[in-house]
């Protein structure tokens, strides 16, 4: 059972995909500018990356492999994420209206978020069962969530910062980010009993 | 044989996924835009046009379909551009014409010969008058459009740039002073 | 005694008050002129009822109250009116606002005052007689009185908070009000209290001015009356209203209620001077008390009429040769007037004569090292340091979130701030911008409501002028039939007219006769006011129509469009 404990706190704090594995970074450079959004976007990523860790760990074990067509692996797990965003958002313009508008355009964006497609490709590299495969998932996304939320609180307040003129913008963000992932090398060796 | 199995796996993917999707696209259909309303509710509904749209709603309209730039609204100045990138995760554009201080058209009412015609053109009813009578501007209800002016035939309406009075005076951003203030004199 | 509360935070400057304490209150001689601003209150902006060259009487109405929330004006002395135009306000944007400009002609003489007894009058007459009188919250909000004497008809007025407080350093001009007439600001607070009927009546003086709470435990005693002198701390901000009513009933009123809803209300002592003066005299309000202090060589209180020119005002207290400019308000909230001829006003308590040696310069901002003295000495419980963070990068959405609003600009973050950063201008720049924002959105959307009634408006004409037309074409069909069937028929005219008119349809008939008649009606009546012209007016007429053809209108279009 710690098992699966480590999996989820290692994808969270010590493997965090953003910070430690530098995936995903377009959605945590461009839509951290503000609190809400970043709220938005963690939550559709975090179902999203789950959704998609399931189903590309089905088409893998049932489809590709049998037929051991291991190199297509990428082509059909773009696809299938690209469908899931689709679906995703459908259903949620249907069922709530609201939180369509509060993620608004962020939701087809992470079709392209490059985490999403890291985290299945990198559970059939680690060999994850399924339901390893759907908390390395989860887990991943919590992580994304997390950085993405912290990050954006700071940058609000970076906003109201004397930064040096040639620092403003992306480029004070880049420090931010690389300071972040510097303190969260902090929690290596958290599962070393893994 | 190996080629023809990949591309029989990829067919059948890609015909569950659509079939999926395409299923989805008509059980969860929603009617109307809800990202019209909100840039709509950026844009100042001057109502004037110089988007290219006739109001506020069409250019509303264009900009979600993605037919039209962020950058059209000149009454909405770069705030608005500023805003509607926001909304829309759009690349910040510099207004694509002049930003021109809020404003209020003002009749001469001397030369006004009553002829309805800029009753008729404005689009948010802010002049009152009836034929050959005196037309006069609601100052409150203008919206600066300059709709008004190319029909006039005497040309008789003026547009003049909102003064700062006490009553829309606002508290500047604090400076930092260089130097000390000059010494004020008391009289 | 009372059990006191205590609100948080709060800062204890030097007070400068014994400085003008000294003297009794004196009379301001007469100015040579008198510029009155119209509007000095909250609220309406009143609409000005005298002319230039108009006679007036002391006490004379000269501008009329806007809406209820508005406070009439009169004029301070008899004199004639020079003229009604703009003049720089006491106002920290420095801007120019609409005055009656009067000439005194030195007589003083009044206008005839009628004293009343309110007690005989329905509590809307006495609130609508101390709107006509101009009655003001004179504690410097200039709220009009009469707005804030209505009782929540919800929740029982529990106590009415009387505010002699005067926390801010250097003003004493509630002090000596209190000290010198006593008698008439306790039957003041009699009319507050017949009008609110509060359970109990509650008069906050800090305890640095003991001999203003002797005089007035005095005459609440030789009146009978059963009110409370309450002794607070001296601490400031304790005069602000929200703080005096926290230290006295403990009740906290955040800035989306009025106080009344918790069941209290608050006024100054000044306020109660004037409504008694005002009902009992038929004395409007055109004087004040105002502290003449800081770099003079004898501070005293002034009582100065309205309108004043504040250099004026501010000789009579001998200022030394380096004062450098006049400070409206106390050192904590007050500003620099923007030229010594603006004039005295409603909210003008105390003119400090300004130097650089009384007021040091400021020494530069520094940068913010969140160390938390200005939330621990924010009376209301803000976080300021939050607040600045997110003016400063002009993010109004989270000063809001901070509650910007709830924020009485009392200056003690400022005060105590090792960085020296001026926090109180952020807050104002940044609840401005709200405003502003706020005004923008609500014009946009009568904007878009008014566009939007007027195309459906255009689309209702469109749809009745097609039907006019279906209708006129129906007529003119019957019409011809009748005449056909006239032109055929061997019987009167009338008879078959009716004939065929009962023959064909009777309504259609109908309708198709009232609209000749009403057409015939149209084309005989002219324009109105083009009848009976003289041979110049035909002339011009006569052109306009021949510009009209040059630009190619027709007459008749234009016309026709505003039916």
């Amino acid at each position: 059972m710690s098992h699966y404990l480590f999996i989820l706190v290692g994808a969270v704090l010590v493997n965090n995909v953003v910070l430690v594995k530098i995936l995903g970074l377009c959605p945590f450079m461009g839509v951290s500018k503000k609190l809400e959004t970043a709220y938005g976007m963690g939550a559709a990523t975090t179902f999203v990356l789950t959704m998609a860790t399931g189903a590309s760990y089905i088409i893998d074990h049932l489809l590709l492999t049998p037929f051991g067509l291991e190199y297509l692996r990428t082509l059909s797990f773009i696809v299938t994420i690209a469908a899931i965003v689709q679906l995703t958002e459908m259903v949620i313009a249907k069922t709530s209206p609201t939180l369509q508008q509060t993620l608004g355009i962020y939701l087809p964006l992470i079709t392209t978020n490059c985490a999403v497609l890291g985290v299945p490709l990198l559970n059939i590299a680690n060999g994850h069962n399924f339901v390893e495969s759907l908390l390395f998932g989860a887990g991943s996304a919590v992580g994304f969530s997390l950085v993405l939320i912290l990050f954006a609180g700071i940058r609000e307040r970076i906003e109201g910062a004397d930064v040096p003129t040639h620092f403003r913008g992306v480029a004070i963000a880049m420090v931010t980010a690389g300071l972040m992932a510097l303190a969260f090398m902090g929690f290596a060796g958290l599962d070393k009993y893994q | 044989m190996e080629l023809l199995l990949a591309i029989a796996v990829m067919a059948l993917g890609a015909v569950v996924l659509g079939a999926a999707l395409g299923y989805a696209a008509i059980k969860f259909r929603v009617e109307g835009d809800p990202l019209v309303e909100k840039i709509e509710a950026i844009l100042p509904q001057t109502q004037c046009g110089q988007c290219g749209y006739p109001g506020c709603k069409p250019y509303a309209d264009a900009i979600a379909k993605g037919e039209a730039d962020i950058n059209l609204c000149p009454p909405g100045g770069m705030e608005g551009v500023q805003r509607l990138a926001d909304l829309l995760g759009r690349e910040v554009k510099p207004l694509d014409a002049e930003e021109k201080p809020k404003q209020v058209a003002i009749i001469d009412e001397n030369t006004c010969i009553g002829c309805t015609l800029c009753i008729q053109a404005c689009p948010v009813d802010a002049i009152v008058g009836a034929a050959k009578q005196m037309h006069t501007i609601i100052a409150g209800q203008c919206t600066g459009c300059e709709l008004c002016l190319p029909p006039c035939p005497v040309e008789c309406i003026r547009m003049e740039a909102i003064t700062e009075n006490i009553d829309n005076w606002k508290w500047k951003y604090p400076v930092v002073e260089i130097k000390a203030a000059a010494p004020q004199k008391a009289a | 005694m009372l059990n006191l509360f205590k609100f948080k935070g709060g800062v204890k400057p030097p007070t400068n008050k014994t400085q003008s304490l000294g003297r009794p209150i004196a009379v301001a001689p007469l100015p040579s002129r008198l510029v009155v601003p119209l509007h000095q209150s909250i609220g309406g902006t009143p609409r000005p009822v005298v002319q230039a060259g108009d006679k007036v009487l002391k006490g004379q109405l000269i501008g009329e109250a806007d809406g209820w929330i508005s406070a009439a004006v009169h004029a301070p002395t008899s004199g004639t009116v020079v003229a009604v135009d703009m003049h720089v306000q006491p106002h920290p944007s420095g801007l120019d606002a609409l005055c009656v400009v009067i000439e005194p002609d030195g007589r003083d003489e009044w206008t005839t005052r009628v004293p009343v007894d309110h007690r005989a009058l329905a509590p809307e007459e006495v609130r609508e007689r101390l709107q006509q009188a101009g009655v003001v919250g004179l504690g410097g909000a200039v709220f009009p009185t009469h707005g804030k004497l209505t009782p929540s008809k919800t929740v029982p007025m529990q106590e009415l908070v009387i505010n002699g407080a005067e926390c801010e350093p250097f003003i004493t001009c509630d002090d000596l009000l209190m000290r010198e007439r006593a008698d008439e600001v306790v039957r003041g607070i009699g009319i507050f209290r017949d009008l609110l009927q509060p359970e109990k009546v509650l008069i906050g003086i800090e305890d640095n001015k003991p001999e203003a709470a002797a005089a007035m435990r005095a005459a609440v005693q030789a009146l009978g009356e059963s009110f409370e002198v309450v002794q607070v701390p001296t601490l400031y901000p304790a005069g602000g209203a929200k703080q005096l009513i926290r230290v006295l009933t403990g009740k906290e009123v955040p800035a989306s209620k009025r106080s009344t809803d918790l069941g209290v209300q608050c006024f100054n002592v000044a306020t109660a001077y004037t409504a008694w003066r005002a009902l009992a005299h038929g004395e409007p309000v055109v004087s004040r008390l105002v502290t003449v202090t800081g770099n003079v060589a004898e501070p005293c209180n002034y009582e100065v009429l309205i309108g004043t020119p504040m250099a004026e005002v501010l000789k009579l207290g001998r200022p030394h040769p380096d004062t450098d400019g006049i400070v409206m308000g106390g050192p904590m909230m007050g500003f620099l007037v923007p030229d010594g001829e603006v004039p005295v006003v409603k909210a003008t308590n105390c003119l400090i004569a300004h130097s650089e040696r009384l007021f040091p310069p400021k020494a530069p901002e520094m940068p913010c090292i969140r160390c938390g003295s200005c939330a621990r000495a924010c009376p209301h419980e803000l976080q300021p340091f939050e607040m600045y963070w997110f003016a400063r990068a002009k993010n109004f959405g989270k000063t809001q979130e901070y509650h910007i609003f709830d924020c009485i600009e009392c200056g003690c973050c400022s005060f105590v701030c090792p960085s020296r950063i001026p926090l109180v201008q952020y807050f104002r720049f940044a609840k401005s911008e709200i405003w502003a924002r706020e005004r923008e959105k609500k014009a946009a959307d009568t904007a878009k409501t008014r566009f939007e009634f007027k195309q459906l408006r255009e689309e209702r004409e469109k749809a009745e002028k097609a039907e006019k037309l279906a209708r006129a074409a129906a007529a003119q069909a019957a019409k011809k039939a009748a005449e056909a069937a006239a032109a055929a028929g061997e019987a009167a005219p009338g008879e078959t007219a009716a004939a065929v008119d009962a023959e064909t349809d009777p309504k259609k008939a109908a309708i198709a006769a009232a609209m000749a008649r009403a057409k015939a009606q149209r084309e005989a009546a002219p324009p109105r006011n083009t009848e009976q012209l003289n041979a110049v007016q035909q002339r011009e007429l006569d052109e306009i129509e021949a510009r009209r053809q040059a630009a190619g209108i027709s007459p008749a279009a234009p016309a026709e469009k505003t039916e």
